[in-house]
């Protein structure tokens, strides 16, 4: 029993936190994609822009979260939404809205993101320096262990893991929600179906435009924010996000949201499975093994040093294999 | 005053002129049909007219209202209703939220047309939850009417609405135009099946190299030998 704890604890709760991150920025990359036709490669660095807003107003306010008794890191996620979603909406005005009006290829739309990427790197290390720093300012991350009877393992789930999976919970419902039943959602699919179209029957697309810009932004906040709670806050938390959410947008389809919500599950826990030690699984079977196999201390397919290989993997064998993802959707 | 009236129209695509001087009046009670060959510029000048080229020369008129290169956008509000020969549907959306996307600009009105729409084209109401992309090329065509109906226009464009259907589904849309204009929709549509659009036609414009080669009641032209000969097959 203790085996399949330790399961729980390092796959099933590991997969379902890295599948609610990526599933997020997936949501962002795929949304950008069927409204302005590009894939935004500047997304992860959004995402970490939205967790540095948040440890700068938990830095300037480290005890607004005692009153509620939640993470002063939590409280000011709202905030930190609203404020990166504006910087969104502005750079997409400043870079990316001038290139699209000259009519230019994606290509070069693509190009202008990673040089937005670069850019927000280098503003955001400017001033939180290079180091990993931990959102939890002058407050204590709260670790909950549930014994289950008869184990002397206990599940672990901290604060920030729980408070991940209410919130992707509940970004993934209002979106649905959104999309189906609001004169807005319907407009935003309308116009990733047919842009002209749209124009043609009185959609006002600039409007569709920021809409979808604010949606990324804030889904991008929450995802980054979540992880440097969980984890801590680092400038180069993008490099380690940026593959995998593009190959959990491309896996699910390009232009479906739910599909990349799947796929942001799937790669998370593939990447999860890929470097768990099944070693440990095979433990109490040692005794009832032939003596002639040895069982290894580490059993794992990758080294989680090399974790990053599996959405790459991923990405790779799907664009081979099924470039229109699971759900049917663009090819890129 | 006319409803719709455009008086010596030049322009085109990157510079290259398609238009050559086009000039067309309907009345609010009238269907105007514009017909010629290939190339002709009858879509061109659809599309002038909804604002999605450049218009180089000659003015555009609502309800003696100058409109020259105002955007779709604008020409929506002011009571326009386009259907684009191609891509006229949004495919993964239901029948339903297509018809909504055409009430966009007016949601408080849409619960009422939408019943109005599904009296109208009967067929659209047992595949409302259907997405639009599965539809039949006849039903298709349904929606993407009734999607710029939706917007309530006091004048309607359409783009060669007939294209690829069955000889009963066009009759059956020829019918319909007919319906909507009698209903108090100006009507201007350009049609490949000539002889039958020209049947219901008050206004025919015959377009040739992006000029007006003949312009008569339908009947008139119907009845032209030379318009027969030359562009009717005879």
């Amino acid at each position: 029993m203790n085996e399949l704890i330790y399961f729980f604890n390092y796959v099933v709760v590991a997969g379902s936190v890295t599948g609610s991150i990526y599933a997020m920025g997936a949501i962002g990359v795929t949304l950008i994609y069927s409204i302005l036709r590009f894939a935004h490669f500047a997304h992860a660095d959004m995402m970490t822009l939205g967790a540095f807003l948040v440890l700068l107003l938990t830095l300037l306010f480290p005890h607004a979260g005692e009153p509620l008794g939640l993470p002063t890191a939590v409280v000011m996620l709202p905030i930190a939404m609203v404020l990166t979603s504006l910087a969104a909406v502005g750079i997409d005005r400043v870079f990316y809205q001038p290139l699209r009006n000259h009519g230019v290829k994606p290509i070069v739309l693509v190009i202008a993101s990673l040089g937005v990427t670069l850019m927000l790197q280098g503003l955001i290390r400017l001033f939180s320096g290079t180091g990993a720093q931990s959102l939890y300012v002058d407050a204590r991350k709260e670790i909950f262990r549930l014994e289950v009877p008869g184990v002397t393992r206990p599940i672990i789930l901290t604060e920030p893991q729980i408070i991940l999976f209410v919130v992707t919970i509940a970004s993934v419902i209002a979106l649905h929600l959104f999309l189906t039943r609001s004169r807005l959602g319907k407009a935003m699919r309308a116009m990733s179906d047919n842009p002209d179209l749209a124009r043609a029957s009185g959609i006002n697309t600039q409007l569709i435009v920021t809409l979808t810009w604010v949606i990324a932004g804030s889904l991008a906040t929450l995802a980054g924010t979540l992880l440097s709670l969980d984890v801590a806050f680092k400038p180069d938390l993008s490099f380690f996000l940026l593959l995998p959410i593009f190959a959990a947008a491309i896996v699910g389809g390009v232009g479906h949201p739910f599909g990349a919500v799947a796929g942001g599950f799937l790669v998370g826990f593939a990447e999860t499975l890929a470097v768990f030690n099944w070693s440990v699984l095979l433990r109490p079977l040692r005794d009832s093994l032939p003596s002639w196999i040895e069982l290894p201390n580490n059993l794992a397919l990758v080294g989680t040093e090399y974790k990053i290989v599996v959405p790459f993997f991923i990405l790779i064998a799907v664009l081979i294999w099924r470039p229109t993802g699971l759900f049917k959707g663009k090819v890129i | 005053m006319p409803l719709l009236e455009a008086i010596d129209v030049h322009g085109g695509y990157g510079g290259m002129n398609i238009l050559n001087g086009v000039d067309m009046t309907i009345e609010a009670d009238e269907i105007g049909v514009i017909v010629g060959p290939n190339g002709a510029g009858k879509s061109t000048m659809l599309k002038a007219i909804f604002g999605l080229l450049t218009i180089t020369g000659g003015e555009i008129r609502l309800r003696g209202e100058a409109i020259t290169n105002l955007s779709p956008h604008k020409l929506v509000e002011r009571g326009m209703g386009f259907v684009p020969q191609e891509k006229n549907i949004f495919p993964s959306l239901s029948v339903e939220e297509n018809l909504e996307m055409g009430a966009f600009l007016k949601p408080a009105t849409a619960t009422r047309l939408k019943q109005q729409i599904y009296e109208f084209f009967p067929p659209l109401k047992e595949k409302r939850r259907q997405p639009a992309g599965e539809l039949s090329g006849g039903q298709r065509q349904m929606v993407a009417m009734g999607r710029a109906l939706m917007n309530e226009p006091s004048v309607l464009l359409l783009d060669e609405p007939t294209a690829g259907l069955s000889p009963l589904y066009m009759n059956e849309i020829f019918e319909r135009v007919k319906t909507i204009n009698a209903a108090g929709v100006g009507v201007l549509m350009v049609e490949q099946n000539a002889k039958q659009a020209l049947r219901i036609a008050d206004k025919g414009f015959v377009l040739a190299a992006g000029q007006n080669r003949f312009t008569d009641t339908g009947q008139a032209l119907l009845d032209d030998p030379e318009v027969a000969r030359s562009f009717l097959g005879g």
